[in-house]
């Protein structure tokens, strides 16, 4: 088998951190891939929930989108999207929201809307979607990208979504009663918030990946756990689990349709 | 009561220059024929209001017939950024919209309460988020009974809604399967509904008694109008073109690859060409 990447690292470190019991609200993109991976290896019985309204879905590829028919064929049951936001995420039933994001700062704020200013932005991204009542109506947050200079920034544009606003208890200041950011997966660590200041401290580094590194991808001073660990690499299962999904994702997006028996 | 009408024809007896206009479709059920004939018919100054513009925004704010746009969420599913809209947005071309943005939560909501008669949606939203500061139709009350401080938005009542269904019967009650969305709550909100469908059948026989139904009392028009929602994809008929959602990023990302593309397959397109697009995407097509 080929050496794991660094994208690979990523999403099966993420997947880890889902359980049986959980209840997710799933992102698309790298959330999406980390969430199946924890289905199809140790969570077998997780619950996925997509914002096109699919509870309890179980896809054979990974959705391009979130609302690709695979969704809602393989769910428990499919909703309306008033009802998915109102009775599920809102009315509290969800337990960890799973986002993806441009720009992140320290305190797990996410910005997807624009960069550089609202009016005449210098680049128009996608904008929130469902993450700004995600970030505060699921229990917790998990937050899974890869490091950079341009995606891990001192200040984020705009306040997309929620996380520790500028730290300690400015959630429960604006009345969010919810835990809000308490993982972040990227490419080279773990990343927990601090328990006082809810800044993001690393507190696992991947094998090989040093602190120079961590620095050089992330535009703040990077501080880290009293402990730090080594995340433990992948399990053989692990990893060809994640590359079986990948290459029948790929197969099936490329527009490769099964051929008729002859 | 609903009238069978060729897709033309319910397009230009119920949709005016002006007028605000939602087409829904959450990933699924898009309707890309209805979009197109509003292309080819030039129906312009549009508020479009969307929670996912997806490429048919893309399309008709490319075309230059949108000034204002409602919407939660402006991307290529999976694949990226709006480039039409983004260029419409940060150089006026073709020229400047207005937009008008919201979280998933907020417009799904907005529309429940368009449908259900309210003059605005109440919920508990936007906590920390930055649309509340760009957005003035994002404001705050407090609960009268307990205080506590919740978001409001006015409702969404668009002149009129355009949907894609599976099945309408003769009588002209339609059908929704799958990801339904919000495409109910967008036609009950609305003053006219357009619907297109893959098919028209006798009846709906054997219909689970819970199936979402819009009585042919609650819609203006409908047009049969098969594949009508590829790239998107109908729950039963056909699937979603992924291949092509991806090809779009990069004809969207030139102006005059995305004119010539427009010129080739909707102003000089019928939407008859639909059917053939979806032939390949058929889950009996191998």
């Amino acid at each position: 088998m080929s050496p794991v990447t660094p994208t690979e690292f990523m999403t099966i470190a993420a997947a880890r951190a889902l359980s049986n019991d959980d209840v997710v609200f799933v992102g698309i993109g790298a959330p999406s891939a980390a969430c199946n991976l924890a289905r199809l290896t140790h969570a077998p019985d997780i619950t996925l929930i997509y914002e096109s309204g699919t509870i309890g879905t179980a896809p054979e590829v990974l959705p391009l989108s979130i609302g690709d028919g695979e969704l809602c064929d393989t769910a428990v049951t499919t909703v309306s999207v008033p009802e998915m936001f109102r009775y599920w995420l809102q009315g509290g039933r969800i337990s960890v929201g799973f986002l993806g994001a441009a720009q992140i700062d320290r305190f797990g704020n996410i910005n997807t809307t624009v960069i550089g200013d609202y009016d005449t932005p210098k680049t128009r991204l996608p904008g929130g979607g469902g993450a700004p009542e995600i970030a505060t109506s699921c229990g917790k947050i998990f937050i899974t990208m890869k490091q950079s200079r341009r995606g891990f920034v001192e200040k984020i544009d705009f306040f997309t979504s929620f996380g520790h606003g500028t730290g300690g208890d400015d959630r429960a200041r604006l009345g969010i009663t919810t835990e809000g950011p308490v993982l972040l997966v990227t490419d080279l660590a773990v990343w927990k918030p601090d328990p006082e200041t809810k800044e993001f401290t690393v507190v696992s580094l991947h094998p090989g990946v040093t602190r120079d590194q961590v620095q050089e991808t992330c535009g703040w001073t990077v501080r880290y756990a009293e402990t730090v660990e080594e995340t433990p690499p992948p399990t053989d299962l692990e990893l060809t689990t994640l590359r079986d999904l990948h290459a029948r994702t790929h197969a099936a997006h490329s527009g490769a349709r099964p051929t008729a028996a002859a | 009561m609903a009238q069978f009408q060729d897709l033309a024809q319910a397009i230009a007896e119920n949709i005016r220059p002006g007028d605000t206009v939602a087409l829904e479709g959450f990933t699924h059920l898009i309707p890309h024929a209805a979009a197109h004939e509003l292309i080819r018919q030039q129906i312009g100054d549009l508020t479009l209001i969307r929670m996912t513009p997806d490429l048919i925004y893309d399309q008709l704010i490319g075309m230059g017939l949108v000034k204002k746009l409602i919407f939660s969420y402006a991307g290529n599913p999976g694949v990226g950024l709006l480039r039409r809209m983004r260029d419409a947005v940060e150089n006026g071309w073709p020229r400047p919209i207005e937009l008008e943005e919201h979280s998933h939560s907020a417009m799904a909501q907005a529309y429940e309460a368009g449908a259900a008669g309210l003059p605005c949606a109440i919920f508990r939203g936007y906590k920390g988020a930055g649309l509340k500061a760009v957005n003035p139709n994002i404001r705050e009350v407090a609960c009268p009974f307990t205080g506590e401080a919740l978001a409001a938005v006015p409702a969404l009542r668009p002149d009129v809604t355009v949907i894609h269904a599976q099945r309408a019967n003769r009588r002209g009650d339609v059908l929704i399967e799958g990801i339904i969305g919000v495409q109910k709550e967008a036609v009950l909100a609305a003053k006219r509904a357009v619907v297109t469908v893959e098919e028209v059948v006798e009846d709906f026989a054997d219909l689970h008694p819970n199936a979402c139904v819009l009585p042919r009392w609650t819609v203006a028009g409908i047009a049969t109008a098969p594949g009508g929602a590829n790239p998107s994809y109908a729950h039963g008929y056909y699937d979603r073109d992924n291949a092509a959602y991806l090809e779009w990023d990069k004809i969207a990302a030139d102006r005059d690859r995305f004119l010539a593309w427009m010129e080739t397959h909707v102003l000089k397109a019928r939407p008859e060409i639909f059917q053939d697009r979806v032939a390949g995407l058929r889950r009996d097509a191998a």
